[in-house]
């Protein structure tokens, strides 16, 4: 990437300045049905326990669940918003470990939290870890995001 | 689930070819802000070739190896019982508008859990050249009967 390319409001961050634990970037997504629909077809996955109250409630759900790759869409965007750029991202993984569950008036809020997990000197890669959370409880495990740096 | 279909690597997918909107309606489903994603000239700035897929694009073009895997007829996984358990992509270099990308999925691992079953994928993604772009590995976890 050229240097001197920076967009005029946004200052890269410096990995020198990262320590383990701080936190980089937080933010609240607030889904509705709507959400689950627009993820639907921007991803192909037409599964009907995302948009259908009966067919989640056949299969033993407590209701309409987002799809869990939206969930694991939606938690990086912190983090690239972060970093300045989608393609500093190296390598980003998650285990999902509960559902949410989108009311269909009320919606669902996800929060999402990022913190240096390690960094990497040598390579100069964040290893960034997310807690993301609904109704109180984490619904992604092991959730890492690695970010290269220049 | 069969223990054999560990190690078996499937034919290359169809090529997909990444269209700019494709991108942008992606980008705007998984609540991307990014300009890179949707500003062609914001994402040349910064030095890419086109606008930049989000980091978890890459399962559109996985999604037709996981196809592959479910249809599959000696595999006898039902469907019905899939629980999507864990996602990783790892990047040689980021998804750009314009890649024609073909998938290769490799089943890398079958473990027997009690009832339940785990099967690893690994869905390896190339660009037109041949290049490495990104591998996209799920662990599905096929329930069976309590």
């Amino acid at each position: 990437m050229a240097s001197g390319d920076t967009a005029p409001d946004f200052d890269a961050p410096s990995f020198d300045a990262l320590s383990v634990g701080d936190v980089v970037a937080e933010r609240s997504f607030e889904l509705s049905r709507d959400s689950l629909v627009r993820y639907a077809g921007a991803s192909g996955d037409f599964n009907p326990i995302h948009y259908r109250d009966d067919v989640a409630a056949s299969v033993g759900l407590p209701g309409v669940i987002a799809h869990g790759m939206l969930t694991m869409g939606l938690a990086v965007q912190p983090v690239v918003d972060w970093a300045g750029d989608p393609a500093l991202v190296a390598d980003y993984q998650v285990r999902f470990t509960r559902p949410v569950v989108v009311d269909p008036s009320e919606g669902a809020t996800v929060t999402v939290s990022a913190k240096v997990g390690q960094l990497d000197a040598e390579a100069r890669v964040a290893r960034i870890d997310l807690t993301t959370t609904f109704g109180g409880e984490t619904v992604l495990g092991k959730a890492q995001v690695r970010v290269r740096f220049a | 689930m069969n223990p054999e279909l560990q190690g078996r690597e499937f034919p290359p997918t169809r090529p997909y070819l990444v269209g700019r909107e494709k991108v942008r309606e992606f980008a705007r489903a998984v609540f991307a802000t990014d300009p890179i994603n949707f500003d062609v000239d914001a994402a040349r700035a910064a030095g890419h070739p086109d606008l930049v897929a989000p980091p978890t694009f890459p399962v559109v073009v996985q999604e037709s190896t996981l196809a592959q895997l479910l249809a599959e007829p000696d595999a006898g996984i039902d469907f019905s019982r899939v629980v999507h358990g864990d996602q990783r992509f790892t990047f040689s270099r980021p998804v750009f508008a314009g890649d024609e990308l073909t998938a290769t999925l490799r089943v890398s691992s079958v473990k027997s859990l009690g009832p339940h079953s785990m099967v690893t994928a690994e869905s390896t993604i190339v660009d037109a050249d041949g290049a490495h772009v990104v591998t996209a590995t799920s662990t599905l976890v096929v329930r069976g009967d309590e």
